[in-house]
């Protein structure tokens, strides 16, 4: 059928099937990319696109409903009104990953064409629709509501100002213009589609039918299974542990697991009926919870692990047990959380072609280098043979750490000799993904009269799920990090990874010590309360200060937490005062104050993680920063180029950023453990300085000198003095550069022993949250008021990103404390696990504390996975304060925190 | 093979199209699309958008007739009598606004989701399901039209044309509130919609539903009873009189004790606002 939609003010005519959903039309058929696919089904809101200038959601409307109308999407949407509001986004830090960017802006739109200077309370209505799983939505609303006045240009910091400055994300333009690439915008439109075949059984052994019959049965469509996988068939982001198949043989060990692999054009692959795929399923016994994977009998899910014990992590120091039967007050409990989804609205996808004989992907990722490694070793190649290529990616978190599709689309690719794309649909995405590991953690916490902590006892069951993956990382950090950042002389802290039927859980902001600190941060509000001291003061006693010494035997050089907790004081006044007044007023809301801390060690456990960075200068004056770090809305992009450009001391749009790219950047390792802006922007650091010596030392001039860059020349000039370097006289290097550096940097750690001792990390980050809360004591609903946020980071390379990161990680942790519960087989949708949308957040006030850490490229310290730590202990503390519920079961739903009212006024 | 996607302008076409074989009715899609992971609607469409006739409310001495494809948007923005206060809350609180943009008024309830907000306030203005097919047009009470969770008593060939609100129960004013989880984007955990008219303080009329705490919605007739001819007390509602007309369950989002209990604060609430 043909159909007609005016974009851009002139008639489109399209000749498609008018069932289609709006969105695939506008994407596939017109080009319009910035339509983004998140979960088709009304929840993510990533698909918004005007129709007659009404917002809707282009997934839930058949074209042929768009017939004769008039559709406006991010890439058409012009005008001042758009200018105005991109320029917002960008200056706000309104875009991080930037795949919510074009429903968010376009839901702006259809507000701002009825009212160009809206109110908060109308902006937040009007975006209600779209989830960002990145921002807190602070930034998003400041610059809704900013959009309507005109902004000055921007002004690039002078050379060696970029550290610090609070410049835009200098990758942003293609966020907030609809034209950045995700993971399904990549590739050519024929590229074959690949679909995986899932269990639709939690534990099973299966034998697969006749495939070659099906296959004949469906004629243009390839089959793969694991007898097809040229490599080994197992991968793992652990190499000794790697356990998890790409197809799986002959057994499957959760829901969803794929078993096998069509492969076709669109649209034979999209319309088949993959429930008649030919497999023999046998159900076998199957565990979904840490107690249940440990319990005697329980079927056991890999060889060699018996128990289902993963791995266990174990730190010690001194004699708990003694300290606490000594200790004048002890708080003690069982405190448990849920799977935590990561639910970043861009689902897995990419693309894989071949090139000559290497392999090339293009998906969605945080860790290229690992991506490359074990997808060679799957697919049987040698890792020069495939090179991937990072595309946007629309949030990760944590989970695209680990390989999704790219041994999937690889496979195909070799197999057929076509490009290849997956792109998982959002219910496939959560079955297939990484969680946040569930735990089970007993802990106990002495004190003595004074209000001193004496000792801790910790023993954490973490429910690792299916496979490895970043499980024993789960299992090493908790049992650093259990103690919170406080003095704790006497310790001993278990951790253990117990492997069940769920998912796989894996890498999620923070591994395992979010919830850690839900135990130690409920526990020290049972203490402050016993010893009648206020909260804050409390901590702030037992604060580590500098040349503080932690439970692994490390001396802290540099912390800030006292700091930060200073940073809060005023506000805990100004908050307990305020929920008292209105506590005196009577009514059913209840309001209450809660406080809690972090630390963090920042980069790998005790293992390397180096990150290597090449600057280098073409004869054409071109100043190219190979890095490596993916930027999946952190902001890597631009932190590290403002370091390496204060480094170098040249502005910072003198800086072309070249990758990631396996074939073009040098390995910068993955964007987790909060690592990038202290690991790669150290290696930035030093290639910088590399390289600015390199220069002084060929223009005999000192290091007080400023250099600068023009077509084919630079200058070096220090006080009246000046040398150029005439660029195009000079040889180039195998990378094309006639003045290079390359620079590594790998933090300085030591292994632990068997106690736990060593120096696991060698920077950390603080911080402390204050959480205001109201409760509703007859229907344990809350609402979540005001955070203060004060986190350490050394120093803010650049305080606008900073703060996105405080507010996002904030959103994150206030959904781990109210709402978030992932139920295997019962939860893989957007509404039945439930993200905070734009109205469920608090006002935030972010306080940046630097204090300068010794190791940190310019001091800084890592900010991005501390941020989500204290949230849910401090709003789970500010409940209590306000209801007297002592929460030991998160999320804490409306009906546990009534039931929780319940025990604390009768006592039982 | 393309099955047919028929958008006609008439009712008297589309109501050919019904009698000619098996068609799916898609209104806003709202719910058709979210029920599928597939990137087509299945099977052969009508498309009941572009029909005039059957989007808009009108309002006259008999009543008020709110035509099956107006949207959750137009009735949150139309002038209507403070009886139709509830359903113009729930309005405000289906999905985000895309949704209200383009999800009707009758795909809620024919979709008869447990869940579905526009259903208690419905009840409280005792709404009639008026149906049509190719040969006449028959009225159903939403109680009965409603006949289980994702059932109806629509038959093949039927289309719901409009949604009937007797004048008699436009008098007094209407009051909604929703529970869920969070804030926006919720399936609630549980909703409730009351509507009251008041002579010198004195209950004259009382209707009062609950949602999402049974297989449907249901009007608390014991209830409302309790409170006609009494000045209007919140707190003649005790938590038995709710729980008994409630049949909740346990999901994801509550347990039902919880369920049952909230219904009764929610009723409680709601009463007291609803003058307010
Ligand atoms: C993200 C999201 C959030 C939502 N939130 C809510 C919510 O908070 N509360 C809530 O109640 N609902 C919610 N819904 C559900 C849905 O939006 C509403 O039920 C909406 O009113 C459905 O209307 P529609 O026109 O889109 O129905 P459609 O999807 O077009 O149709 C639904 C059903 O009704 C039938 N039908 C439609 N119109 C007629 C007619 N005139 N005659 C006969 N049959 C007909 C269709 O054949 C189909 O079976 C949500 C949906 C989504 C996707
Ligand atoms: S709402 Fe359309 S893709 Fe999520
Ligand atoms: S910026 Fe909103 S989801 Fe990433």
């Amino acid at each position: 059928m043909t159909l007609s939609f005016t974009i851009r003010g002139e008639r489109q005519e399209v000749e498609t099937d008018p069932h289609r959903r709006l969105s695939e039309v506008l994407r596939d058929d017109l080009g319009l990319k910035s339509v983004k696919v998140g979960c088709d089904a009304g929840d993510c809101g990533a698909c918004t696109v005007l129709i007659d200038g009404r917002q809707a959601c282009a997934c839930l409307v058949p074209a042929g409903q768009a017939d004769g109308a008039s559709i406006e999407t991010l890439e058409t949407w012009s005008g001042g009104a758009a200018d105005r509001l991109r320029d917002a986004f960008l200056a706000e830090g309104a875009a991080q990953c930037g795949i919510c960017t074009p429903g968010m802006m376009m839901a702006a739109a259809e507000l701002l064409s009825a009212s160009p200077d809206p109110t908060e309370d109308e902006v937040r209505t009007a975006l209600s629709g779209v989830l960002c799983r990145c921002t807190g939505y602070a930034s998003i609303v400041a610059a809704v509501l900013s959009a309507s006045r005109p902004r000055p240009a921007e002004t690039m910091p002078a050379p060696g100002q970029s550290v610090g400055a609070p410049v835009r994300r200098l990758d942003g333009r293609p966020k907030v213009d609809g034209t950045e690439m995700f993971g399904a915008d990549v590739g050519p439109r024929d590229a074959l589609v690949v679909r995986a075949v899932r269990s639709p059984h939690f534990h099973a052994a299966f034998t697969l039918g006749d495939t070659a019959a099906w296959a004949v049965e469906h004629p243009g469509v390839t089959v793969l299974t694991a007898a097809d996988v040229p490599g080994v068939n197992r991968f793992g982001v652990i190499p000794h542990l790697a356990d998890q198949p790409a197809l799986a043989d002959g057994i499957v060990r959760h829901l969803g697991e794929a078993v096998a692999l069509v492969v076709g054009e669109a649209s034979l692959v999209e319309a088949l009926v993959l429930s008649t795929f030919p497999v023999t399923w046998e159900a076998h016994p199957y565990s979904l919870t840490e107690a249940e994977g440990a319990k005697d009998g329980a079927q056991l899910l890999h060889e060699g692990r018996p128990g289902n014990l993963l791995i266990e992590g174990r730190v010690s120091t001194g004699d708990a047990e003694t300290a606490l039967a000594a200790s004048a007050h002890v708080a003690d409990g069982t405190f448990r959380t849920s799977y935590v989804e990561h639910a970043y609205i861009e689902p897995e996808a990419g693309i894989a072609w071949l090139e000559g004989d290497t392999l090339i992907i293009a998906a969605c990722t945080q860790a290229p280098v690992m991506d490359r490694d074990e997808t060679a070793k799957v697919l049987g190649l040698p890792p020069d043979r495939v090179r991937i290529i990072p595309t946007a990616t629309g949030g990760g978190f944590g989970a695209k750490l680990d390989l999704s599709v790219q041994p999937l689309i690889g496979l195909a690719a070799l197999k057929t000799g076509k490009p290849c794309r997956m792109v998982w649909g959002r219910g496939e995405s959560m079955l297939a993904s990484t969680k946040r590991h569930p735990g089970t953690m007993t802990a106990r916490i002495g004190a003595d009269a004074e209000g001193r902590i004496t000792a801790m006892r910790f023993d954490g069951a973490f429910n690792t799920g299916a496979y490895a993956s970043w499980g024993p990382t789960v299992a090493s950090r908790v049992p650093v990090h259990a103690s919170g950042p406080y003095r704790t002389p006497n310790y001993r802290a278990t951790a253990r990874a117990i492997h069940t039927n769920g998912p796989t859980s894996g890498a999620f902001r923070g591994f395992g010590v979010p919830q850690a600190a839900i135990a130690q941060e409920v526990l020290y509000d049972d203490l402050a309360l016993a010893l009648g001291m206020d909260r804050l003061a409390f901590r702030r006693a037992n604060a580590f200060v500098d040349g503080d010494r932690t439970t692994c035997g490390q001396t802290l050089p540099s912390v800030g937490l006292a700091d930060c907790l200073d940073a809060l004081a005023p506000h805990w006044e100004v908050a307990l005062e305020a929920a008292e007044a209105h506590n005196r007023g009577g009514g059913v809301t209840r309001r209450g104050v809660g406080v809690a801390s972090c630390w963090y060690g920042c980069g790998n456990t005790s293992l390397p993680n180096p990150s290597t960075v090449r600057i280098g200068i073409t004869s054409a004056g071109r100043l190219c920063l190979h890095q490596g770090a993916t930027d999946i809305g952190q902001g890597s992009n631009t932190v590290i180029a403002q370091i390496a450009a204060d480094a170098l001391g040249v502005p910072l749009d003198a800086i072309e950023i070249v990758g990631p790219d396996t074939a073009l950047t040098p390995d910068c390792g993955k964007t987790s453990a909060s690592r990038q802006t202290f690991v790669t922007g150290r290696a930035a650091q030093a290639a910088g300085e590399a390289l600015r010596a390199l220069i002084l030392r060929q223009t005999n001039l000192p290091e007080t000198a400023s250099i600068r860059l023009s077509a084919g020349r630079l200058s070096v000039e220090d006080g009246g003095t000046r040398q150029d370097i005439d660029l195009a006289a000079l040889t180039s290097d195998s990378h094309g550069y006639v003045l290079a550096a390359e620079e590594t940097y790998d933090p300085p750690t030591t292994a632990l022993d068997a106690d736990g001792q060593g120096a696991p990390y060698a920077v950390y980050g603080f911080g402390a949250q204050l959480a205001e809360v109201e409760v509703d004591m007859a229907l344990g609903t809350t609402r979540v008021l005001h955070i203060a946020a004060a986190h350490d980071l050394g120093r803010a390379i650049n305080p606008t990103l900073a703060r996105g990161q405080v507010e996002g990680g904030i959103a994150q942790g206030l959904g781990l404390a109210l709402m978030e519960e992932f139920v295997p087989g019962r939860t893989e949708n957007l509404h039945d696990y439930l993200i905070p949308t734009i109205g469920d957040m608090p006002r935030i006030t972010p306080i940046l504390i630097e204090k300068p850490d010794p190791e940190g490229p310019f001091g800084a310290r890592g900010l991005g996975e501390h941020v989500l730590i204290p949230t849910a202990p401090a709003i789970l503390n500010a409940i209590r304060h306000a209801s007297g519920a002592r929460i030991t079961h998160v999320p804490a739903l409306p009906h546990r925190v009534l039931a929780a009212i319940g025990k604390a006024r009768h006592g039982t | 093979m393309t099955e047919a996607y028929l958008r006609p302008d008439t009712l008297d076409e589309a109501l050919a199209v019904l009698a000619d074989g098996e068609t799916r009715i898609a209104a806003g899609c709202t719910d058709l699309f979210a029920a599928t992971a597939r990137k087509i609607l299945p099977g052969r469409t009508l498309d009941i958008s572009r029909i005039p006739t059957l989007r808009g409310i009108l309002h006259d001495d008999s009543g008020l007739t709110i035509g099956a494809t107006t949207t959750w948007t137009d009735i949150a923005t139309a002038e209507l009598p403070p009886a139709c206060r509830g359903l113009q809350l729930a309005a405000r609180e289906v999905g985000g606004p895309q949704i209200q943009n383009r999800g009707t008024i009758a795909g809620n309830l024919c979709n008869a989701s447990p869940a579905a907000d526009g259903v208690p306030p419905l009840l409280t203005l005792d709404a009639q399901v008026v149906l049509r097919t190719k040969d006449g047009e028959r009225s159903l009470p939403l109680d009965q039209f409603l006949t289980g969770p994702r059932r109806t008593a629509r038959e093949a060939g039927e289309i719901v044309v409009a949604i009937r609100v007797p004048a008699e129960a436009l008098e007094g004013a209407g009051h909604f509130l929703k529970l869920g989880a969070r804030r926006h984007l919720v399936i609630s955990i549980a909703m409730v919609a009351v509507r009251v008219s008041l002579v010198e303080g004195i209950v004259q009329q009382a209707a009062v539903a609950v949602g999402a705490c049974g297989p449907v919605a249901v009007r608390l007739t014991q209830l409302e009873k309790a409170l006609v001819g009494q000045p209007l007390d919140p707190h003649l509602v005790t938590d038995d009189l709710v729980a008994q007309a409630l049949s909740p369950i346990d999901d994801v989002r509550a347990d039902a004790p919880y369920r049952a209990h909230a219904s009764a604060e929610l009723v409680r609430r709601a009463l007291a606002q609803v003058t307010a």
